[in-house]
């Protein structure tokens, strides 16, 4: 087959929303596919353990019901990637029903996919006894049965093979657990016989959306076209343009390494790209080279509690106390200790954040300070909430009354911009795995199901 | 004396993963790019003074001259939103590579 194969990417994260305009201009060619990423590690652990999403419902409905309202009626298939933030079950049910609600909204139905990345507790205990189990950096420690046993959540980024099975048996929406970013994208390629390299490699483009442009963003669309020994990118939105630069300089985004990408069963080499321009804003990316591993290995994924925060923010502006801060905090913090002696000092933690004086990098801070105001956070994270909370509220009473050597405002320490001032946040969540796993079988199940507008139920 | 921060067009930080932090040196000029990977500046030692990290901590440190960048990527000592993380994202971590002072190239 020789023809080219047009996938657009709404924008870079579903929920960030996106011009309808871009999308529309997108309709104007003959597409492949609609493809968008729901999903990151970058919020942190919380969304995965708690099973929660960082944009809202209501955002995730208004971008995907301009995907479907345009998608179905053309047959260009849907595919989300790490649906509903994380991919795990319960992101995974939360899309569905969005999905279900907009398809009923719209009386339409549909093909759905639905491909499960969760793997159990006894599944990841099994992989370690065999040996299938490795850290993926030199800093993360080795997975211990006590981490597998307190780990609840466990997800596995899957690659294109399921997707591009779930394509084969003509699906038209198909929502991936948890995937390895550009996996949803090179799916379509890799379906219609394109190259995976290329494949891979556009995909690692198109799932940040227009990022790859310039002005980039996350929140605009962006096509990409690929042919037999090249692919093309090109913004949508005539506010934006893809130079040569812009593209190769987005393989660096959020990677470890700019031209070595690992993958799931491969590894990509971009090292020898060629990007060049072929007619104004239209980039021709070639070189890319899909190299499969020895072993299938996916990259794990997991989240566990491991405390309660309860946390204050406050306002100084004494010159007096700006001067001696550390040395106030640490004898806020010996005198909480002392008080709740009563308590294992293991059970809790309190910790002062200075903003405006080293808030961001902490002991790494090397410029020295100069300022009149301080903002500052400090938070007691301990084994249950009752515990951080009330140990937090003694920390902020000493702190807001504490008479300091030198003082002359008596009557309080700290500027509070609320009440109350002292806000519970709930369980704080870790990575606690994020290994990789030897695949010895396909192990991403596929669910098809019918979604939707029911006929005979609405007579 | 010429900084980082005033030749680079981007110079940014990121998460690589929960435990990497990546910074992103990208420029607008061959000239410029080649002006700093040959003024020999940019080196792991210079990156573990500037993160107070150990050399081991640094996992790649690496140019790309398609892209007129390059790329250190450095462990974190605190995953991403693990208690006592400042950074969830990693996308404040740039700021010390800013002020970096860039020396004329030995040969030039």
């Amino acid at each position: 087959m020789n023809t080219d194969i047009r996938i657009l990417s709404p924008c870079g994260m579903l929920g960030y929303g996106f011009p309808e305009q871009s999308f529309m201009n997108g309709l104007k060619y003959e597409l492949h596919g609609i493809v968008v990423d729901a999903g990151s590690t970058d919020g942190g652990p919380h969304k995965l353990g708690a099973g929660v999403s960082i944009v809202s419902k209501r955002a995730v409905k208004k971008d995907l019901k301009i995907m479907l309202s345009a998608g179905l009626p053309r047959n260009i298939p849907i595919i989300i990637g790490s649906a509903g933030g994380s991919g795990a079950r319960t992101h995974v049910n939360w899309t569905l029903a969005i999905i279900d609600e907009i398809l009923s909204e719209l009386e339409m139905e549909a093909k759905v996919s639905v491909i499960w990345a969760d793997f159990t507790q006894d599944e990841i205990h099994q992989a370690k006894r065999e040996g299938r189990i490795q850290p993926l950096s030199p800093n993360i420690p080795p997975l211990t049965d006590e981490m597998i046993d307190t780990t609840k959540s466990i997800v596995a980024q899957m690659g294109h093979e399921p997707i591009v099975e779930a394509l084969q048996a003509g699906s038209e929406i198909i929502v991936c657990g948890r995937a390895y970013d550009p996996s949803p994208f090179a799916a379509i390629g890799i379906f219609h016989g394109k190259d995976p390299g290329l494949s891979y490699h556009l995909g690692k483009i198109l799932e940040c959306g227009a990022l790859c442009a310039e002005p980039g963003t996350t929140k605009d669309s962006i096509l990409g076209t690929i042919g037999e020994d090249s692919f093309t990118v090109q913004s949508l939105n005539p506010a934006r343009t893809c130079s040569p630069t812009s593209v190769a300089a987005h393989t660096f985004y959020e990677k470890e390494h700019p031209y070595i990408l690992h993958g799931p069963g491969f590894t990509l080499d971009l090292e020898d790209c060629r990007f060049e321009e072929t007619e104004p804003g239209i980039v021709r990316v070639s070189g890319s080279r899909y190299l499969p591993a020895e072993k299938y290995f996916v990259k794990l994924e997991g989240a566990r509690r491991v405390a309660y925060r309860t946390f204050v923010i406050a306002g100084i502006r004494d010159p007096i106390l700006i001067g001696k801060l550390e040395e106030v905090e640490d004898y806020v913090r010996s005198q909480a200790r002392e008080y709740y002696s009563e308590i294992p000092e293991s059970d809790y933690q309190i910790r002062f954040y200075n903003y405006g004086k080293n808030g961001v990098l902490g002991s790494k801070e090397t410029e020295p300070f100069q300022g009149h105001e301080v903002g500052v956070m400090f938070e007691v994270v301990a084994r249950t909430q009752e515990l951080a909370s009330s140990i937090c509220a003694t920390v902020r009473s000493t702190f807001l009354h504490y008479g300091y050597e030198g003082r002359k405002a008596t009557a309080g320490n700290l500027a509070f911009p609320f009440a109350p001032s002292d806000i519970e946040f709930g369980p704080v969540y870790e990575f606690s795995v994020y290994h990789l796993m030897e695949l010895t079988d396909n192990a991403f199940r596929i669910e098809f199901r019918k979604g939707g507008y029911k006929h005979d139920r609405a007579r | 004396m010429t900084v980082l921060g005033d030749v680079a067009k981007v110079l940014r930080s990121k998460n690589s993963g929960p435990f990497e932090i990546t910074l992103d040196v990208l420029f607008d000029s061959k000239d410029d790019y080649d002006r700093v990977k040959q003024s020999g500046c940019i080196t792991k030692r210079t990156i573990c003074d500037l993160y107070r990290v150990k050399e081991e901590q640094i996992h790649h440190l690496v140019f790309f001259d398609q892209a007129l960048g390059f790329k250190v990527t450095i462990s974190r000592d605190i995953s991403s939103g693990s208690v006592g993380d400042r950074d969830v994202y990693g996308a404040q971590q740039h700021a010390p590579l800013m002020k970096l002072a860039i020396h004329q190239s030995e040969e030039e």
